[in-house]
């Protein structure tokens, strides 16, 4: 995956000291080193002691609730009651895998948008997903593949080929600027492969049937089994995703600078690439094609700690499953005994920021 | 009477001329008189083809018979009632779509620039679900299409506009809304008991099947009224392409000209979609197609209107006869033109 | 009316962006048939000046008079005969052959079922000649260099024939003799008896060229004038922070600035101003 197109002048050298600004809280001069790594670690604590009472709350609530009581004894004396099979059989499950997508899809997003320098990257929004989603429907509806470790490999077909597509149309014309060309051309790619996607569809109506909820993303109707598959490939996209924080951040200051500082841009391009589709491709396959969870994470993250990616990551990747899930119970919520699915919640909740980040913000200083 | 024809400027190789009469004076773009032709008769024959064919031949003499009222009565019922509106209604929305497109991409100044993408169609698709679920009839649907891109259209311009409306800015929100719109209809859709479902999801996307003259002559109003008002501002238009001082020191009222355009382009994508439901791509291809066809520097209305005329009734002939007896969706055919259209732009910068 | 019987001038202005204020009362009268370059430091308000008179910019006070009437009471069609505007960035739409671009000029002299009369030929074939772009009619303007390009934005400036011509940074991007190349015409457009109007950075090519040197900073104008009356080692130091000689240009004999070896007096404010 290569950059559409420098963006920026190397005037990179902004965001570290934008990080400074930002989180220098009392900031001093000396020895602010170490209070804001303790500080930013506090943080990173308070986020996942966020994202487990998320957790909790994905696990009792829902079109029945059950007390925490109740979910704490599921899992230390569980037995047969049918509150006890609903939470261990279908919720647990389900919120492990909202947080495994939430996670990938928030690193997903950190790493486009720092790898491009391109705030408008999102896998939804540039269609990687919706490539991922047509590989998976390939599998499913021509060639029968039902295992999720088998359809997974269609779906970083799919995301891989998307994201080759994408930022070749986009880096394509000269005028107007890099970013919105970038957007418009996933959403144009994006739109194809979903159109491609109901036309296969449409010859299997019992396909069909089983994903339609998916194809719009959803957590619900997946089993254990599922998790267990796919999470292997999300965990080796989190870890590849992580190491790539150190020289995502020379890359910032612009190709040429991030080689005169010693970094492999190649190499470090290719393996985000890999880490990218990773990721992209188990949580579509876990989930259908997620819109604004990447965009959105990394753009708070960023305003909470500043520019540098070893901090901007693992917050991404703590922060997005916390919103995720909390997606996913809102959307349980409004609708019991029903639920409308976490795609949806995230559109609904995702697309009014965009629009207002759109208007705001002037493009250059994006 | 004097037609007289002069080469452009001193270079030799210049193909491009003036046709002026007395006072007045034109200059299209190189290609563009033959083009037009081409791209008339080219609708013309896809016409009679798509009347006179099908399941019940009728032959072209009949045809002409039939539509004067002097045919068999079988015949006139196939030409008058069936087929033929439904071939009008496809040129009219065909070109009503192209020349959508032709706008919005002259003002995003990207050929991506399509309603398709701003939530403009989205936005009309929720009008039409929103109808179809409360029951309403066909009639409700379309007015329910219309309400709904123009409603669409006013929160992406109002939201956009800061000091003017930058086509950047237009885009994103669009994109915004657009995914917004999105997810509001597949909740609407997953709402929905089956039948209203199964008919929301046939009309999304996008079938001229069925089209009668009540379809047909809205459009033909819209476009008759709409197009003069493009052709108007197309010159205006091509100037704001080199950005807005370079129109302002040409003596243009820039947010009046693109307030114009955007008005007419909505007001077109509305009643298209109203007509046919949101046939995706067209609005994109049309009039790229007819800016290469033509060889122009951006896009033309004639051009892409005729070329949007074309694209979508020779679309839905194919889905007609390529798989018969099964009959495909016109929206399934320009989807896949989109896809194709994609690619082809990708080879195409690539040099 | 205004008091001077100039074409172009402007009283009173106060020209801001949003909130920002970017000059406040301005008054400027371009005199007829001059080659008028407006010079400062960045942000100094020179470009805000120029896209005003152009009408560009809606002045927040004061107007803006050209030929003895408000300029935006004109009808704008009216204003674009009279004075062009050469912008800082203009785009290239896709695909455009030079000859067509340099015809995009003509349009404030057309009207829907005018669209190429037998002047609008003369005027951009006379504008190709003059910017020596003519043979480069067929070409696609994306494929030019940037000096052709800047060439190819002036005949269609020039094209729209007007006799006052506004010219916003037309050097920036391009090297040095590009930038001689630029100049060299605007002061043969001035000779055929253009009034000519432009913003520029250097100082010494603005002392070669201009006829009238209008000096600027923080949003005020400094002073104004023949360049060889005005341009003195103090006005350098008050409106550019640096210390100079001023020399006779060998060439010309127009002020040539010369500064001096190393900037003590200033270089700590430069410091703290870059951190």
């Amino acid at each position: 995956m290569r950059p559409a197109k420098q963006i920026e002048p190397p005037t990179g050298t902004a965001r570290p000291h934008d990080a400074d600004a930002a989180a220098g809280v009392g900031a001093g001069d000396g020895g602010t080193g170490r209070r804001r790594t303790a500080l930013l670690t506090g943080g990173l604590m308070a986020a996942f002691g966020v994202l487990v009472l998320v957790a909790l709350a994905s696990v009792a609530l829902g079109a029945r609730s059950v007390p925490l009581s109740t979910v704490i004894d599921a899992f230390l004396a569980p037995d047969a009651s049918s509150d006890h099979t609903v939470i261990r059989e279908l919720r647990v499950p389900r919120t492990l895998l909202g947080i495994g997508v939430g996670a990938a899809l928030g690193l997903a997003g950190a790493v486009m948008q720092s790898l491009t320098r391109n705030p408008l990257a999102d896998p939804g929004l540039l269609g990687i997903n919706e490539g991922a989603a047509l590989g998976v429907t390939v599998a499913l509806a021509l060639l029968g593949v039902s295992d999720p470790a088998v359809y997974v490999w269609f779906a970083f077909a799919g995301a891989a080929v998307a994201s080759v597509l994408v930022y070749a149309l986009g880096s394509a014309g000269r005028s107007g600027s890099a970013p919105v060309r970038l957007a418009l051309a996933g959403v144009a790619v994006g739109m194809a492969l979903t159109a491609a996607c109901s036309a296969l569809l449409r010859i299997d109506s019992r396909t069909f049937d089983r994903m339609r909820f998916w194809l719009t993303g959803s957590l619900a109707g997946q089993d254990a089994g599922t998790l267990t598959r796919l999470a292997p490939f999300m965990v080796a996209g989190v870890v590849l995703g992580l190491t790539l924080a150190r020289p995502l951040n020379m890359l910032a200051l612009g190709d040429d600078a991030g080689r005169a500082l010693g970094v492999a841009v190649g190499r470090t391009r290719v393996l985000a690439g890999l880490a990218v589709t990773l990721l992209c491709g188990s949580a579509t396959a876990a989930a259908g094609p997620l819109w604004f969870v990447g965009l959105a994470v990394p753009h708070a993250v960023r305003a909470l700690v500043g520019g540098d990616q070893r901090w901007v990551l693992p917050y991404t990747v703590v922060v997005a499953p916390a919103l995720l899930l909390a997606a996913d119970v809102v959307g349980r919520l409004v609708a019991r005994p029903g639920e409308v699915q976490v795609g949806i919640m995230c559109a609904l909740l995702g697309a009014p920021v965009f629009m207002l980040m759109a208007r705001r913000r002037r493009l250059a200083a994006l | 009477m004097t037609l007289s024809s002069s080469p452009g400027s001193s270079s030799p190789a210049r193909p491009r001329r003036a046709v002026r009469l007395g006072s007045w004076s034109v200059r299209p773009a190189p290609r563009a008189p033959a083009v037009c032709l081409g791209l008339a008769v080219t609708g013309f024959v896809v016409a009679v083809l798509a009347i006179s064919t099908g399941e019940f031949t009728v032959p072209v003499p009949d045809v002409l018979h039939a539509l004067f009222g002097q045919g068999t009565p079988v015949a006139e019922l196939i030409v008058g009632k069936l087929r033929a509106p439904r071939v009008v209604t496809g040129l009219l929305v065909g070109a009503a779509f192209g020349v959508s497109g032709a706008i919005f991409q002259s003002l995003t100044r990207n050929p991506l620039g399509s309603p398709d993408f701003i939530g403009f169609t989205a936005g009309a698709s929720t009008g039409g679900i929103l109808a179809v679920v409360s029951g309403g009839t066909a009639v409700h649907v379309a007015g329910g299409a219309l309400a709904g891109c123009v409603a669409t259209a006013l929160l992406v311009y109002g939201l956009a506009f800061r000091r003017g409306v930058r086509g950047y800015r237009l885009v994103l929100v669009g994109i915004g809304a657009n995914a917004l719109l999105v997810a509001v209809n597949s909740y609407l859709l997953t709402r929905a008991n089956i039948n209203d479902a199964a008919t929301a999801g046939a009309w999304l996307t996008g079938s001229l099947s069925g089209r009668g003259w009540d379809h047909a002559i809205p459009v033909g109003v819209a476009v008759a009224v709409l197009l003069p008002v493009c052709a108007y501002v197309s010159r205006p238009m091509r100037m704001i392409e080199m950005g807005d001082d370079a129109a302002r020191a040409m003596g243009i009222n820039v947010e009046g000209v693109r307030a114009a355009a955007v008005v007419a382009g909505v007001l077109l994508c509305g009643v298209a979609t109203a007509a046919a439901g949101p046939v995706v791509f067209v609005a994109l291809a049309a009039p790229q197609l007819a800016r290469r066809l033509a060889r122009s520097p951006g896009v033309s209305m004639t051009t892409a209107a005729l070329t949007g005329a074309v694209l979508l009734t020779a679309a839905d002939l194919a889905g007609q006869r390529v798989f018969a007896p099964v009959q495909l969706p016109v929206g399934v055919l320009t989807a896949a033109i989109g896809g194709v259209y994609l690619a082809l732009l990708l080879r195409k910068d690539r040099h | 009316m205004p008091e001077s019987a100039a074409r172009l001038s402007g009283s009173g202005l106060t020209l801001a962006y949003d909130q920002r204020v970017v000059a406040e009362d301005l008054d400027v009268t371009i005199p007829d048939e001059s080659f008028t370059v407006i010079i400062g430091p960045n942000a100094c308000g020179k470009s805000t000046l120029l896209r005003a008179l152009a009408r560009m910019l809606k002045p927040r006070e004061g107007v803006v008079h050209l030929d003895g009437s408000v300029i935006t009471s004109l009808p704008s069609k009216e204003v674009a005969r009279r004075l062009g505007l050469l912008p800082q960035t203009s785009i290239v739409p896709d695909g455009i052959t030079v000859a067509d671009l340099v015809a995009r000029g003509r349009y404030p002299h057309q009207r829907l079922m005018r669209q190429w009369s037998r002047a609008d030929e003369a005027a951009v074939a006379g504008a190709m000649r003059a910017t020596d772009v003519a043979e480069l009619a067929e070409r696609i303007v994306d494929e030019l260099s940037g000096g052709q390009r800047q060439r190819v934005w002036l005949a269609m400036a020039l094209a729209q024939e007007t006799p006052i011509l506004l010219l916003d940074e037309p050097t920036t991007f391009l090297d040095i003799s590009h930038q001689i190349e630029v100049l060299d015409l605007c002061a043969d457009l001035h000779e055929a008896g253009r009034t000519m109007v432009a913003v520029l950075h250097d100082l010494n090519q603005a002392c070669r060229y201009a006829t009238h040197l209008v000096v600027m900073r923080g949003g005020r104008i400094v002073a104004e004038g023949d360049p060889s009356a005005i341009v003195t080692p103090e006005l350098v130091e008050r409106v550019f922070d640096l210390r100079c000689e001023i020399i006779a240009d060998p060439q010309t004999g127009t002020p040539l600035v010369i500064p001096e070896a190393r900037r003590r007096a200033c270089a700590p404010a430069a410091l703290v101003e870059g951190s």
